[in-house]
């Protein structure tokens, strides 16, 4: 077993809080530049530019992309062979997101419960954790901030399995196209196919992590990610709902097997600043 | 076009805006969100003193970071305006005459603007750090206890919005999607 102390979980988890508030992907930014380029409506292409510019300021100056620096998703892969020692993993992880959000001067968006008195917890904990466990002896942290204006837009629907690839084409484009300006276009859709509502849910989240421009490993589901993106980018919306060609950047979908009644799928809806960061350990 | 634009508004410059306008705003700007609109509304209903003059005044939907030493804010983008539909007519009654946000507006809001003769920008969401390098000044005003939701005032010099909905009702929203869709 190879120890590991939850204090290094910490650190890392504190680093990558800031890193990736203040430092947009390289792929986002390619995807931006390339839609920049592309883009017919003048007003889109002066947004995207902002958008660019305010990502190098965002960098140079070491402050938070957009001040909605969301609340901290955690993907952990814990190794099988791994003992952690030191501590709570959970408490480790959480005290990470402190520090991170404290010392990076990253905006508190964490509320102490949903809808009874929604007081601040002033240290933007509790971070959501999604902990695999895996094997070998290594441990990767993804951090992945998300902010409120695009979860709002996202959605679940119990589809029959005969709606089929029309059913699900329908859901996805009219989630985005009743989003409209409200989820900050151009942006990039996550899409869950099967498995039960947390599983579809969980793997439309993930789907969000993809680097841009790959596409599903299944050339029937990459097909369809390439239709749903240009019927997307035929709507209009374009760059933050100002009208144009670039309404979103990437549809990204998953796929797990269903119930033989089920088809679900869900839609999580992703801002341009599509934050990430991860580390292995 | 791009126009320059001073706060407080007057009935005549919002008479000038045109959805689709680039503005470049400049003078004193007050931030509110969801917790201090419902605040500023319950104080209304109960006949008591707001903090700020609402006459011409600007309200812009923002949570900011906290700011870094030597800066005058953190990174300062626009919330998603919807939350605040709720609010907004009662406080344009009362003499606001323009939003910044971003996202769709409701029926009631729209009718709000052409009736009290306001507008509605967006800023660019996603775009806080470029925005905040607008904002020179910036004071809690009121609430502080509401952490990044107390209403702060700002002074800013050419901070660059677009106009949504104008006095009128036409909605960029609405007539660029229009333009751009193809079927």
């Amino acid at each position: 077993m190879r120890e590991i102390n939850v204090e290094t979980i910490t650190k890392t988890v504190e680093e990558l809080c800031i890193d990736a508030n203040y430092n947009l992907p390289a792929d986002v930014k390619k995807a931006l530049e390339e839609a920049a380029e592309r883009e017919e409506s003048p007003l889109g292409r002066e947004i995207l530019q902002d958008i660019l510019r305010n990502a190098e300021i965002a960098k140079g100056d070491k402050v938070p992309i957009c001040q909605d620096t969301g609340l901290a998703v955690v993907f952990l892969e814990l190794g099988q062979d791994v003992k952690l020692v030191g501590g709570n993993l959970n408490e480790a992880i959480n005290e990470g997101v402190r520090r991170g959000y404290v010392n990076g001067y990253l905006r508190k968006s964490s509320v102490d419960d949903p809808f009874l008195i929604r007081k601040n917890t002033n240290d933007n904990t509790p971070a959501i954790i999604h902990t695999k466990i895996v094997p070998g002896d290594k441990v990767k942290i993804i951090i992945a901030p998300k902010g409120g204006g695009s979860e709002n837009m996202s959605a679940l629907g119990m589809l029959k399995p005969s709606d089929g690839v029309k059913g699900i084409k329908r859901f996805v484009v009219d989630t985005v196209e009743k989003a409209g300006s409200n989820p900050c276009p151009p942006v990039i859709v996550g899409v869950g196919i099967g498995g039960t509502i947390e599983k579809t849910t969980l793997i439309a989240k993930k789907a969000l992590l993809r680097t841009i421009g790959e596409h599903n490993q299944n050339p029937e589901v990459a097909k369809l990610e390439k239709e749903l993106l240009e019927e997307i980018n035929k709507l209009g919306i374009g760059p933050q709902g100002f009208g144009g060609r670039t309404t979103a950047l990437a549809v990204n979908i998953e796929t797990f097997p269903a119930h033989i009644a089920s088809m679900p799928v869900a839609i999580n809806m992703q801002c341009h600043a599509a934050r990430h960061k991860e580390a292995i350990i | 076009m791009t126009k320059t634009v001073n706060t407080p508004l007057t009935e005549e410059t919002v008479k000038d805006l045109k959805a689709g306008d680039r503005v470049l705003l400049n003078g004193i700007i007050y931030t509110g969100r969801d917790a201090a609109h419902k605040r500023l509304v319950e104080m209304l209903e109960k006949g008591e003193k707001l903090p700020l003059e609402l006459e011409g005044q600007v309200i812009y939907y923002v949570g900011p970071c906290p700011a870094k030493p030597g800066k005058v804010i953190g990174s300062a983008g626009p919330t998603t305006s919807g939350r605040m539909d709720a609010y907004a007519p009662l406080l344009m009654e009362k003499g606001l005459k323009g939003m910044i946000g971003k996202g769709i507006r409701n029926s009631e809001v729209t009718d709000s603007i052409i009736k009290n003769k306001a507008v509605y920008f967006a800023a660019i969401g996603g775009a806080g750090a470029l925005l905040a390098e607008t904002i020179k000044e910036a004071k809690v005003l009121a609430f502080d206890e509401l952490g990044p939701e107390a209403i702060y005032k700002l002074r800013v010099e050419n901070f660059p919005v677009t106009v949504i909905i104008d006095s009128r009702g036409n909605d960029l929203y609405k007539t660029g999607k229009e333009q751009y869709k193809q079927t």
